[in-house]
């Protein structure tokens, strides 16, 4: 099942199993939203739970975060990653806070779904990672699945969650398949997952960088290179435990995301391990991931995501040390 | 519809001084007097005399609302309300503004951080607040101490955030008050959410929204305005405009009178006088009954004036004049209807001795509970970041626990 069928057949599930559960945004309805996420939706459930909004983002997680507070529990579709902003201020003001502030009277089940990242030769704004912008709030979860399976069971969690959750899609991943077991029992949502075995080095990822990180360690291991993938799957919280183990066996650490490296989530992780594994790491800590630049127009993509290249010419460096 | 006859039919004009409340700058005099009408746009040159729904007077005559006055829609809203509701709502009125001194006078004493005052606005409040159900629920910004009052908020719990001992204070479920909203006009989404989540329920609350004339720039309250309509949500827009947005005035804010822009999204707005306890009333019982008959959202701009300063940190003076306040003292909301109550005979020396009395045993009781508010357990950092909690808030509160015992140890060597 591909991985945008896997969201959609999760947002079903949650429609089904549970009246409450709404699903709002742009275009959602009757187009089942530009990625066709939600395809179908709204001829199952109707426009009361598959609700088209205005064009107003911010509108659209205010409203739900009213929603919630009577007890709704609002899935909500950021068309594009960088469309987020104008609602920017409702998720880091109002949604992130309001438990705290009301000292955990209140609670807010929202899930906000935001298709990110680039390598589909889209347009401005359509490409970017702003990730770490939210997990630097206090107050939100914030995950990415990296395949269908993580994509079904996570929005699951996400949805099931009293807290607000920030869920990335990485849309070039939209159309990658894999199996999808509906009965299956998943781990928690911020657990990562060691996705392949290594011995000399440890690649840390997460969302649509995972697969990449996956081949890098194909091509290395031709050269004779055991690395070991992590999946990170959650940016906030980050399973530093899972990371650690991980590192304490390799003693080397690459973090790749397609976010701007400068103060991303990368650096939070370097940081952190090297600070837990100090006395076992045999290199620094190293990140690969965008430039601090706009992102490209989509000619110049390439140059700017991680490639295995990129990656790889990171993996010879830290082995070099 | 309502709007547009409100707009049109002439106001009751002669010999009542009442015209100073009305719309533009009219309240506005002095040095700093702009132009007080635009001619700029068809709506604003509508004209200022004919918008201000007022059903008692500064000198506080009850206008006659029989038969085909203007304001006749709204006034069968109160057309019995008793001499003793009259009374409740002078108590409110009265006992809210002793409140608010108090708190004022307890930032001075250096016991509040900050206090933001309502001096001037009670009429606004108490009328819209006494005009909700128990049902229905409220979203504040952070002057509503009026409201909140009618909603049976323990005022001292108000003071929580300001004190700076939390960030809220009361159980927003326990009276269906919502915590104060700082960020200006994002509870107006909220309400709008919320009013959506109620017509889903099937349910007949209404919904009411408060902010300022400053707030209704915030593109948020524009796209409430937008949702409420599209999704006809039982919401009701209560905008108290005081005049002022710290120091920019309404002419730094809007090109039309508030209430009008309601039109351009689909429903009516009204503009009501707010410094008359019982227009306010009965305009917001005639919102919140259009809402919950399905009729959709409506705005209420209540006209009215922030007499204090905008907060305890902010000095009025270099902005406005002391002849527009001296102005607006004259239309004073609590005078007006004591003035009423004495005229009609609806309250006699024993009710103004009493309340005087309960009104100081208010003040003393708030003095007593704030000076005795606790600081917050330090822990109190990590409480309640997330419902489900997470694990980097679990590893800082264990490192600060450490930390704060690493003292105790060196303490204890
Ligand atoms: C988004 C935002 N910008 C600025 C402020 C700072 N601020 C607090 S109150 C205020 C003026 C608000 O005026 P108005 O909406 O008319 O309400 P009033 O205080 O007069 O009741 C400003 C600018 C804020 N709280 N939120």
């Amino acid at each position: 099942m591909a991985l945008a069928k896997a969201i959609n057949e999760s947002l079903r599930r949650a429609l089904e199993s549970d009246p409450k559960v709404l699903i709002m945004g742009e275009d959602v309805g009757k187009l089942g939203g530009v990625f066709r996420v939600t395809d179908g939706l709204q001829k199952d459930f109707g426009e009361d739970r598959v609700i088209d909004t205005p064009l107003a983002e911010s509108g659209i997680v205010g409203t739900a975060i009213g929603l919630a507070l009577r007890g709704y529990r609002p899935v909500v579709e950021i068309q594009f990653d960088g469309f987020v902003f104008p609602a920017y201020d409702q998720i880091v003001t109002q949604l992130a806070k309001m438990h705290a502030r009301s000292l955990g009277k209140v609670k807010l089940p929202v899930v906000i779904r935001i298709p990110y990242g680039g390598g589909i030769g889209a347009v401005e704004h359509h490409s970017e990672s702003p990730e770490a912008l939210f997990a630097h709030v206090a107050g939100l979860k914030v995950v990415s699945p990296s395949n269908a399976a993580d994509a079904y069971w996570m929005m699951q969690q996400a949805i099931q969650s009293d807290d607000p959750v920030i869920y990335f899609e990485p849309k070039r991943r939209y159309w990658d398949k894999a199996e999808v077991d509906a009965e299956a029992i998943p781990g928690p949502l911020h657990a990562a997952r060691v996705v392949r075995e290594g011995t000399d080095l440890t690649l840390a990822a997460y969302g649509p960088m995972v697969k990449l990180c996956q081949e890098v360690a194909d091509a290395a291991a031709e050269e004779g290179r055991s690395l070991e993938v992590v999946d990170l799957r959650s940016i906030s919280p980050v399973d530093f435990d899972t990371v650690q183990t991980s590192v304490e066996k390799t003693r080397r650490l690459v973090v790749v995301h397609e976010a701007p490296v400068f103060l991303g989530s990368g650096a939070e992780i370097a940081a952190r391990i090297t600070e837990r594994c100090f006395y076992h790491l045999e290199a620094p800590v190293l990140r690969v991931g965008g430039y601090h630049a706009p992102y490209p127009p989509a000619r110049l993509e390439e140059e700017y995501l991680p490639d295995l290249d990129r990656v790889l010419d990171a993996v010879d460096r830290s082995l070099a040390y | 519809m309502t709007e547009s006859t409100a707009a049109r039919k002439p106001r009751r004009s002669a010999g009542s001084k009442a015209a100073g409340t009305t719309g533009g700058k009219a309240g506005t005099t002095g040095a700093k007097r702009t132009r007080t009408t635009r001619k700029t746009g068809a709506a604003a040159a509508k004209g200022s005399e004919t918008e201000l729904v007022q059903l008692l007077t500064p000198e506080g005559e009850r206008i006659e609302t029989a038969g085909d006055s203007a304001y006749a829609e709204y006034a069968q809203y109160v057309a019995d309300i008793t001499p003793d509701e009259l009374r409740g709502l002078y108590r409110d009125m009265v006992l809210t503004r002793r409140f608010d001194a108090e708190a004022t006078a307890l930032q001075r004493q250096g016991e509040l951080g900050l206090w933001a005052s309502l001096l001037g606005q009670e009429a606004a409040q108490i009328g819209s607040g006494r005009a909700t159900r128990d049902d229905d629920y409220v979203f504040p910004t952070y002057r509503e101490h009026g409201v909140a009052w009618c909603r049976g908020v323990d005022p001292t719990n108000l003071l929580g955030m300001f004190r700076g001992v939390n960030n809220g204070g009361w159980d927003p479920n326990s009276n269906n008050f919502h915590l104060y909203t700082i960020v200006i006009g994002s509870q107006a989404l909220h309400a709008t959410g919320y009013a959506m989540g109620v017509a889903k329920d099937g349910a007949d609350s209404g919904v009411i929204a408060y902010f300022g004339d400053g707030a209704s720039s915030q593109g948020d309250v524009s796209e409430a305005f937008n949702f409420a309509a599209v999704y006809n949500a039982p919401v009701v827009f209560f905008c108290q405009n005081n005049q002022w947005a710290i120091s920019e005035s309404n002419e730094k804010q809007t090109r039309v009178p508030l209430y009008q822009r309601a039109q351009g999204f689909g429903f009516p707005g009204v503009r009501v006088d707010g410094n008359d306890v019982l227009a306010s009333l009965a305009v917001t019982r005639w919102a919140l009954d259009r809402a919950r008959r399905g009729e959709g959202p409506a705005l209420i701009e209540a006209y009215t004036y922030r007499m204090g300063a905008h907060t305890t940190s902010d000095d009025p003076s270099r902005y406005r004049h002391d002849d527009e306040r001296a102005a607006w003292e004259a239309k004073d909301p609590i005078l007006r209807l004591r003035r009423f109550l004495e005229s009609a005979n609806h309250a006699d020396e024993g009710f103004f001795a009493e309340l005087e009395a309960e009104s100081e045993a208010l003040g003393k009781r708030v003095r007593e509970v704030v000076r005795a508010m606790p600081d917050p357990d330090r822990f109190a950092i990590f409480e309640n970041v997330y419902a489900d909690g997470h694990a980097l808030v679990d590893e800082e509160r264990a490192r600060f626990a450490a930390y704060q015992a690493s003292f105790a140890e060196a303490e204890g060597v």
